[in-house]
């Protein structure tokens, strides 16, 4: 909270932006503290990771310091004041966090966790509450995003066509920056095909899958440049990946339709039902990590592609 | 045995914790960029192998020892790497270091990388 508080009152926006990414990383940490890894995994990476990064980007498209506020907040502070005592009062009715007799740890979670194994045969049960019991959920998510990179595409666009801007001439002497990130480049790419394909055994799946991967390509952005890392993955292919991902998700769901099952019920897809869940869970979880790896991509170039704004 | 590696994993540990604490009393203290950047790259680089080290000598031959064994890799390439980024970044920029004697400096060795 004392974060929180110091990313309000400072008024440069790069420190601002860096507390953010602190207050991401010790709120990964409160997750692992309660034991929930997979969130926890997903908070450093997108919260402290590209999160960060986009900010950054953006940044440099506006002023660094934030204007002096010219009305008073003495009005804000008391709408804000009063919705939170109001919100407060409510979780006094709340059942304690983890309190074994409330209705949540009664009935919904004991047959996950009972079921679970039985039903869709994956160790992870995160991943099959997410991705099985909860597929349509998770696929609203992954609309959300894509229709997240949709808006960011029509505000800004993919920037000018690559000519080397204003190239800065230490680029080309950074020589231990380009071979170590030339090292590390392909091991982040495995790792987070890793992630994507561990998604059921461990803490995983395709959301971080996504975001690991668009951080490779971020990073050989900012290393090598906007026309090489253009030139490796086009900025037109980024929508139409998107696109292939959410396409991937409902075309799974239309299938077991066509089958005969309920949308989405991944047993369809194969004799033995805990196969066809298997199955389901991995196509599901690829269209999820195409679709977020070409958004955040896809983003990162419209924010880059923007020139510098001149102060 | 296991009295040796309970002992051995806590010095590390508590080594590890030293340092870290020494890496942010200089990053807070020392007066110039260059000497904060040096303080914190040097000391994390060495803190964060230790305290992997002394988590991994309480862990049991298993496939996570190997796992923590890479991050401890990865942050050995990546920390330097991103302190010569940052200084290199900083000295493009045009700030200078904070030396004693100013006269002495001008006709110093061209910035190679």
């Amino acid at each position: 909270m004392l974060i929180a508080v110091a990313a309000i009152r400072m008024r440069d926006l790069f420190g601002v932006v860096i507390l953010f990414g602190v207050y991401s990383l010790l709120t990964a940490v409160l997750f692992m503290d309660l034991d929930a890894v997979d969130v926890a995994f997903t908070e450093a990476a997108v919260g402290a990771g590209v999160t960060t990064v986009l900010l950054l980007s953006s940044l440099r498209l506006t002023r660094r310091w934030e204007a002096p506020p010219r009305h008073s907040p003495l009005l804000s502070l008391l709408v804000v004041g009063v919705t939170g005592a109001a919100l407060v009062y409510a979780t006094l009715d709340a059942p304690l966090l983890g309190d074994p007799s409330s209705p949540v740890h009664k009935h919904v979670a004991p047959r996950y966790l009972q079921e679970a194994a039985g039903e869709v045969g994956m160790p992870n049960i995160v991943t099959a509450v997410l991705a099985s019991y909860r597929g349509y959920d998770t696929f609203g998510e992954t609309l959300v995003i894509f229709t997240a990179g949709l808006a960011v595409l029509l505000l800004l666009g993919f920037g000018e066509e690559t000519k080397p801007r204003i190239e800065p001439a230490s680029m080309h002497e950074q020589v231990v920056l380009k071979t170590v990130v030339k090292l590390i480049i392909p091991l982040i790419l495995l790792y987070a095909l890793y992630v994507q394909f561990h998604g059921d055994f461990g803490a995983g799946g395709g959301f971080q899958a996504g975001v690991i991967f668009a951080t490779g390509f971020i990073l050989y952005e900012m290393v090598f440049g906007a026309e090489n890392a253009r030139g490796v993955m086009p900025a037109p292919l980024l929508p139409r990946l998107a696109a292939l991902g959410v396409l991937l998700y409902g075309g799974v769901g239309i299938f077991s339709m066509l089958a005969g099952k309920p949308f989405l019920d991944y047993s369809a897809l194969s004799a033995d039902p805990v196969h066809g869940q298997h199955l389901g869970v991995l196509l599901v979880e690829l269209g999820v990590g195409i679709t977020v790896f070409s958004i955040v991509l896809s983003i990162f170039y419209a924010l880059s592609g923007r020139k510098r704004r001149h102060d | 045995m296991n009295l040796l590696l309970e002992w051995t994993s806590a010095v590390f540990l508590l080594t590890g914790g030293f340092l870290c604490i020494t890496g942010g009393v200089g990053l807070l203290r020392m007066p110039d960029f260059f000497s904060r950047v040096h303080a914190a790259g040097v000391t994390e680089t060495l803190a964060a192998p230790l305290l992997l080290c002394g988590l991994m000598l309480r862990m049991e031959w298993s496939l996570e020892i190997v796992k923590v064994l890479m991050i401890l890799v990865f942050i050995l390439a990546t920390n330097p790497t991103a302190t010569q980024a940052m200084a290199k970044a900083t000295l493009t920029g045009g700030q200078r270091p904070l030396v004693a004697d100013p006269e002495a400096r001008e006709g110093g060795p061209s910035s190679k990388s």
